[in-house]
């Protein structure tokens, strides 16, 4: 177990090194010079070169992408090219939105998906079954933003139990923000639950012809305790392999969302980031999604192992 | 009162029946057996007792009473008490019969558990005691171990003490040992032989295999299509053998292929020259610091087969053969040593050396028709014949193998196992190849399947002049088909001789061993002469 443990934080930083060195290069051979963009049509070159030293675009390259990562590493992310404020609280700012906004879609996600994927593998080919491919099937169709808009119509416009967007901020209390979150939360959440509800639909169906699903019932466990005890935790691994997917697209990905709640979240900010060429908050935020992918896919590998004892040697 | 009492039971898939009529009774103590070839309704009958048939099969006329209730009026509830409570099942396959996330303990103790309502740590005591009743000790085998950590026969034993472990009115078991070598079957045997003399139990065990039929059983009930031929106690079944279909069975198991003499050539270059080939494998490593290891599953192997010869490799798993299989056929790479086929490297003469393999099911692609199955290995030639000459070397095949020509377009789901293995062997023959490697070939067949498909092959032999390499578990097989024979173990070859030499008087102890423990079918035809002598006339 130490050892599977210690190959996979091995292969978690060669990773974040990979992506650092990727990204920094991309970013570079991006056309367009921000100091020209940022001083307009009219700048005199020495004017751009005084506000590309100043940026600290004009040293080598090597230099430029020790010096950027070196700062990460302290929580130094630069300063902002259009806003100069530091780029680190800029993200800061943005984060306390879009991670809740991502863990609360997920765990909506799970906690629909799990009970109703585990339903329809149980009454496989039977009615129920029938009604949730349906269903999942519309829900897999339809985009988040239109479920989006119909919430802001049932629950914002006619019933007016919430808001139609905005966020009032942590601090002026906890519950007002959840509450804030929920209808964007919902959105996110519905299609992917209906992609995880099939994959644990399919994942459970394969466990329930296996010849231990078998054995158990020949021991006396009614059927019901057979799939809860023997057939969920083997037919959990793809599930989690969609879980830890679905996280980093939902923290990343909340962008159009974020948009139709108004939520000033890390999505928007990459977006207003790149119309504006402030590379550096670009590099940055795509850096802050590359090491939360990375880790969560650390953390999947981890209950990878939690859940199969087989994969808990290294290899 | 018999244990179990099995009345007129009629099974069947809408349309088609499945068991009509099957009637037997299981006594405390006593142990009956179910044999039949494949498809004879032998595992339905067991699956039916325990009420756990699958969805489509319905039950259409009857009576099973356990112990003399009947087990039709029991609630699905009172039914869960009764599985594994009072009737304990034990499968084929040890390998996939347990959960493989749970520890072998938990999934003792459980069986404990939902029946006695005992708390953990009593029901993982009790676990402790059952698993070293059936053999599993506590040192080498504590309760927090995971089934992929166990062998076959390990896990087997696992499955039978969960079966056990409430210490049931009757066991039931369904091919018990037909997944399992020949020494660790013999030991299954004897711990259930032993587990039904303790616990005065009933056993029902279902098997194609006669030879276990007669080791273990007391009664015997043939089936042939959902239909009881025969029945009665195993001795007289076998001996008399009143009805043709146990009769054809009996000779079928005992079958002798005529295999024709083999010339020894005078050729100098022997066909197949193995020499001191060895084949390792990287084994996981223990810790990330630590050297990886390796597993010499081949140890420096050395032996020749010349043009025509049949020669088997028996072994128990594990023993390096299949390894030393795909070494021959160049894909497997090995780490010392040579092997020359006809002078040259594997690689070079694909053709002149083709295979086929165990399962008839999984060695096909569903999805083409039998024409572009059997014409494969023509991707081994430079200029592969078509059209006209394609079709002609298409049926020349499949004649060759007893198949009419014109199955050439159908698809695989249509054939039986039998006849799959015939296209298999047709695939190894379009090529005209001098020797054909034959890996465990005739396992997976019913024992009549089987005698055709040795017959068919001892044909070829002679027809073609082909040489064999029969790599099989099963020493009657390799009896009845090679002229000499390998005895691999731990990756070395330990005795090599003429077959009837070396199973007539194994000089090396592990061949002993492996013939000790190979059960086998007495030898009745000499009985029922005498029994026929002293029969008043």
């Amino acid at each position: 177990m130490i050892s599977y443990l210690t190959k996979r934080l091995a292969s978690l930083f060669a990773s974040l090194l990979v992506a650092s060195i990727v990204i920094f290069t991309v970013i570079e051979v991006i056309p367009g010079d921000p100091a020209a963009y940022m001083l307009g049509m009219n700048a005199r070159a020495d004017t751009i070169a005084a506000l590309r030293s100043e940026l600290g675009l004009d040293g080598g390259v090597l230099e430029r992408y020790l010096a950027w990562v070196g700062g990460m590493l302290v929580g130094d992310f630069g300063t902002s090219y259009t806003y100069r404020t530091p780029v680190a609280d800029m993200i800061a700012d943005r984060l306390w939105i879009s991670l809740p906004l991502a863990l609360y879609a997920l765990c909506l996600t799970i906690v629909i998906a799990i009970p109703t994927g585990v339903f329809a593998a149980s009454r496989r080919g039977q009615a129920g079954d029938y009604g949730i491919v349906g269903a999942t099937q519309i829900g897999v169709a339809i985009p988040n933003f239109w479920f989006a808009m119909i919430l802001i119509l049932i629950f914002a416009i006619q019933l007016r139990w919430f808001s139609a967007g905005g966020f009032p901020g942590w601090e002026k209390g906890f519950w007002l923000s959840v509450k804030a979150l929920t209808l964007p939360a919902i959105a996110l959440a519905l299609p992917q639950a209906a992609i995880l509800t099939r994959v644990m639909r399919s994942s459970l169906i394969e466990v329930l012809g296996e010849d231990f699903m078998r054995t158990a019932r020949a021991k006396g466990l009614t059927s019901w305790q057979t799939i809860l005890h023997h057939g969920l935790r083997n037919a959990l691994i793809p599930v989690l392999t969609i879980i830890g997917l679905q996280f980093a697209f939902l923290l990343a990905g909340g962008i159009i969302i974020e948009q139709v709640f108004a939520l000033p979240g890390l999505g928007r900010l990459v977006f207003q980031s790149i119309s504006q060429r402030d590379l550096i908050v670009v590099e940055s935020v795509v850096m802050l999604l590359v090491f939360a992918v990375i880790m969560t896919n650390f953390l999947v590998d981890l209950a990878y192992a939690v859940v199969d004892p087989r994969l808990r040697v290294a290899r | 009162m018999s244990v179990l009492s099995v009345e007129k039971l009629s099974l069947e898939v809408p349309g088609k029946p499945i068991l009509s009529n099957v009637s037997f009774d299981v006594g405390a103590g006593e142990t009956v057996a179910i044999t039949g070839e494949t498809g004879s309704g032998k595992s339905m009958t067991a699956l039916a007792i325990m009420r756990l048939l699958p969805n489509a099969v319905r039950k259409t006329g009857g009576s099973i009473a356990l112990a003399g209730r009947c087990l039709e009026d029991l609630s699905e509830r009172e039914m869960c008490k009764v599985r594994g409570g009072r009737v304990g099942m034990v499968f084929q396959e040890p390998m996939t019969a347990l959960n493989p996330v749970k520890t072998i303990g938990d999934q003792v103790a459980e069986a404990v558990r939902i029946h006695s309502g005992a708390s953990r740590t009593e029901a993982l005591n009790r676990a402790r005691e059952v698993l070293n009743r059936v053999g599993l000790d506590e040192t080498q085998f504590p309760l927090g171990r995971y089934p992929h950590q166990l062998s076959g026969g390990q896990r087997q034993r696992v499955v039978i003490a969960l079966a056990i472990a409430e210490r049931p009115a009757l066991l039931i078991a369904d091919e018990p040992t037909t997944a399992l070598d020949v020494t660790t079957q013999a030991q299954i045997l004897e711990l259930l032989k032993g587990l039904v003399d303790e616990f005065g139990m009933g056993l029902l065990i279902v098997t194609h295999d006669l030879a276990v039929v007669a080791e273990i059983s007391d009664k015997l009930v043939v089936l042939r299509s959902g239909e009881v031929v025969e029945s009665g106690k195993t001795g007289d079944v076998l001996r008399y053998q009143r009805h043709p279909y146990t009769r054809a069975l009996l000779e079928a198991s005992a079958h002798q292929a005529h295999l024709p003499e083999w010339q020894a050539s005078d050729t100098e270059v022997p066909l197949l020259s193995v020499d001191a080939v060895t084949c390792a494998y990287p084994v996981p490593k223990t810790s990330l610091f630590a050297r990886r290891d390796h597993f010499t599953a081949v140890d420096r192997v050395t032996f020749e087969i010349q043009s025509g010869e049949r020669v088997g490799l028996v072994g128990e798993s594990g023993c390096g053969k299949s390894t030393l299989t795909r070494a021959i056929l160049g894909l497997e790479p090995i780490q010392s040593g040579s092997i020359k086929i006809d002078g040259q490297p594997p690689h070079e003469v694909r053709g002149r050396v083709q295979v086929v393999f165990q399962d008839p099911y999984g060695s096909f692609n569903p999805r083409h028709r039998v024409s572009r199955l059997i014409t494969e290995p023509f991707h081994l030639l430079k200029d592969p014949p078509k059209g006209d000459d394609r079709a002609a070397r298409i049926s020349e095949a499949l004649t060759a193998v007893g198949l009419e020509p014109n199955v050439a377009d159908r698809f695989i789901h249509e054939f039986s196992g039998g006849q799959r293995q015939r296209l298999a062997i047709a695939r190894a023959l379009i090529l005209k190849p001098e020797l054909i490697v034959l890996d465990e070939a005739v396992s997976a067949l019913d024992v009549s399947v089987r005698a055709k498909i040795l017959d068919l092959l001892a044909d070829l032999s002679a027809k073609y002049h082909l040489a064999y390499l029969f790599i099989s578990h099963d020493l009657s097989v390799v009896r009845s088909i090679t002229d000499r024979v390998l005895v691999m173990k731990s990756g070395q070859i330990v005795e090599a001789g003429v077959t009837d030499q070396v199973l007539a008087e194994p000089n090396h102890p592990y061949t002993r061993t492996l013939l000790e423990a190979a059960p086998v079918l007495p030898d009745f035809s000499s009985i029922q002469e005498v029994s026929n002598d002293t029969k008043p006339v």
